[in-house]
């Protein structure tokens, strides 16, 4: 008789000559047109926005240290590529919502630093009134649904956002960020399936960072190819490198120019990694070293670096200035969460209900 | 003016109806509400006046189309989504608890979730433990949801029409076994006003406050307690939440005596909040401890026998009048 314990399957590790990096010489078709679709100007800001999020949530780490910033913190801190290319293919209109790991999605929408440090250190000049802090951004000006903390309780949100975009006929799309986590829960089966039946614009992203907390993702699901899974919701399933910014925006700016006109849902599994741990109070002894090593080479901000300086898009002295820059964008972002006031002890009473 | 006669039934189809004439952004999901015509019959007729894309039949996934709702609500739309059953909102309770209730307070005001959660609750006839939940407090538990109750047709019209216009999440429960209850109802269009009680009969002897069947039960046996010799006043809150305390403060002030009475358990029941907010406003004026009259501590069973003795009935409630009264 068959053991009943767990054999898990094998995790399904990239191996060293899969994880590759941009390079000028060796760009595929579409990752050239990617390049002329967005051009120097874009690609330079996005390769700012990543080195925002970066920078932004090491700061958040050395804030944690100092007591300014409470509660839990998710970083995002090597998944840049991901949030920034894919939500640089998408209008302003459009419907974003993601988990508690948040802070990359928000800057990646173009969400001032200021105001999300603001949030971390809970005061009422934060997006979230400081009400919400690192798991709860929103921002109704640039359609952000939220920061939700309950693994998969955000995947409804976006289905219904998706919902409203059809019934309005719109031409808006609804993207749903979630964690390979989020995969297992209930509400990914029951969204899926809603969103194929109804044919709504629906692109459900998953972020395959391969743990759900510590555990791998072997571990926890019984396929491991999350593709797979878009077939038996009778939907669309593409495979894409988080690590690579310019396919994170081609796979999405492909995915919103079929489904504006013609509203059908997708699924995309994003293969990504996080750096640190599942929060800040996670040492992630559960991975080795070379493990994250491995990654590392294949850092997202080095491949648009390099890549900027190959096209001579982005000279070294430009480069180091840019870094400049947003290392003091955060330095004053740290400044205006200081200088903000707490928020009045009448907020606790604010917005319980609508009036 | 003009009334009709119609069922609590209809009085809820009407009230959705009209919303949804009124304002293109409402729409009826949930199981079975279109083509089945609603498993009550409650949606019976909307999906051929509204289509497909108004009255929307979901799969059976109430975790899912629930908070849809919530994703709808905060992109615009208005939703009325509808529970074939409470208990089955259950398997929503983390979408109506962390995404209904609590996004406005979290996202610091910038997101409303004007949404209906409707359908019935409560025991209905030998339906044993899973279909016989009575959830009013665990949904009034929670800040940012209103919680209304009502017992007649009339009710029932005015207080959905007024949910759907509020720009909050509101719980409104309602009850299988009063759907096909008659009542009078204007034939002019009316709302209600959430959380405002109603004093169904006058009394001077004590305060009986009771919502949803437990108070149609009581006002179908008014004569019982006359002929006991107890006059009561018989107030039906309407809403758990916002829950009318003036009201019952007023009755309590003038009676001195209070019995309460619900479908739900005893201890942290919805009759345990009214309970301390009768004590806390009248403590001066109560001649007698309050008396509750509720569900006994155990899942509903299924044998009729076993069922009657968990439920409240009318003879507990007379006696509890009587215990307050000192007349026992």
């Amino acid at each position: 008789m068959a053991s009943l314990v767990a054999a898990p399957r094998k995790k399904p590790d990239a191996k060293p000559d899969e994880l590759k990096t941009l390079t000028a010489g060796s760009l595929t078709r579409r990752q050239k047109q990617a390049l002329d679709e967005l051009g120097r100007e874009k690609l330079v800001e996005m390769y700012r926005r990543m080195f925002l999020i970066r920078s932004f949530e090491q700061r958040c780490e050395q804030m944690y240290q100092q007591r300014k910033i409470g509660g839990f913190l998710h970083l995002y801190m090597g998944e840049e590529a991901l949030g920034v290319g894919m939500l640089s293919a998408i209008q302003p209109d459009d419907y974003v919502v993601t988990s508690y790991r948040d802070h990359g999605i928000a800057l990646a929408l173009g969400l001032s630093p200021n105001v999300l440090m603001a949030e971390l250190f809970g005061r009422v000049t934060g997006v979230s009134r400081g009400k919400g802090g690192s798991m709860h951004f929103f921002s109704k000006e640039k359609n952000l649904l939220g920061g939700h903390g309950i693994v998969a309780g955000q995947i409804p949100i976006g289905l219904g956002a998706a919902f409203t975009a059809r019934y309005l006929e719109s031409e808006r799309v609804s993207l749903t960020f979630l964690g390979d986590g989020a995969v297992q829960q209930g509400t990914f089966h029951e969204s899926l399936n809603m969103a194929s039946l109804w044919n709504l614009p629906a692109i459900f992203i998953i972020e395959n960072n391969q743990y759900g907390m510590g555990t791998a993702i072997n571990r926890a699901s019984a396929v491991t190819d999350f593709t797979l899974k878009a077939q038996g919701y009778n939907m669309e399933g593409v495979t894409v490198d988080g690590m690579n910014l310019l396919d994170c925006y081609a796979a999405m700016a492909d995915a919103v120019a079929k489904r504006r006109k013609h509203p059908a849902p997708l699924l995309i599994e994003a293969k990504t990694y996080r750096y640190r741990g599942h929060s800040i109070s996670d040492p992630a002894t559960y991975r080795k070293k070379e493990e994250i090593e491995r990654y590392q080479k294949v850092d997202p901000i080095q491949q648009v670096k390099s890549l900027l300086s190959e096209l001579g898009w982005l000279s070294e002295a430009d480069a180091k200035q840019l870094e400049k820059d947003v290392r003091q964008e955060v330095i004053e972002a740290v400044n205006f969460a200081d200088r903000s006031e707490e928020p009045p002890l009448a907020e606790r009473d604010l917005h319980v209900l609508a009036d | 003016m003009d009334t009709q006669t119609i069922t609590m039934r209809e009085a809820l189809n009407q009230a959705m109806r009209e919303e949804m004439e009124r304002d293109e952004r409402v729409f009826l999901i949930g199981e079975e509400v279109g083509e089945y015509n609603g498993a009550y019959k409650v949606s019976q007729g909307l999906l051929e006046r509204f289509g497909p894309r108004r009255v929307v039949d979901t799969p059976i996934a109430e975790a899912s189309f629930c908070g849809l709702g919530v994703g709808a609500a905060m992109t615009g739309l208005r939703p009325i989504v509808e529970f074939m059953s409470f208990n089955f909102a259950l398997v929503a309770f983390d979408q109506i608890i962390n995404n209904a209730a609590k996004t406005l307070y979290m996202s610091g005001g910038q997101f409303p979730i004007p949404m209906v959660m409707r359908g019935p609750g409560g025991p209905a006839a030998q339906v044993s433990a899973q279909h016989s939940s009575v959830l009013d407090s665990m949904f009034a538990y929670t800040p940012g949801l209103k919680v209304v109750v009502p017992s007649t047709a009339y009710d029932a019209k005015g207080l959905l029409k007024s949910a759907v216009r509020d720009n909050n999440p509101v719980i409104f429960i309602e009850n299988e076994l009063l759907y096909g209850v008659s009542g009078e109802v204007p034939t002019a269009e009316y709302t209600l006003p959430i959380g405002q009680a109603v004093v169904r009969a006058e009394g001077s002897d004590v305060t009986v406050i009771a919502h949803s069947r437990m108070n149609y039960f009581i006002v179908q046996a008014l004569e019982q307690f006359r002929a006991e010799g107890i006059q009561i006043e018989l107030i039906d809150p309407r809403t758990i939440k916002p829950l009318d305390v003036e009201t019952l403060a007023r009755s309590v002030a003038k009676t001195h005596r209070a019995v309460i009475v619900e479908e739900g358990y005893r201890f942290a029941g919805v009759g345990a909040q009214i309970a301390d907010d009768v004590y806390s406003r009248c403590f001066d004026d109560l001649d007698a401890p309050i008396a509750r009259v509720t569900h006994t501590e155990n899942p509903l069973p299924y044998a009729k026998n076993l069922e009657a003795a968990s439920l409240p009935g009318i003879a507990q409630v007379v006696e509890a009048c009587k215990a307050v009264l000192y007349r026992l």
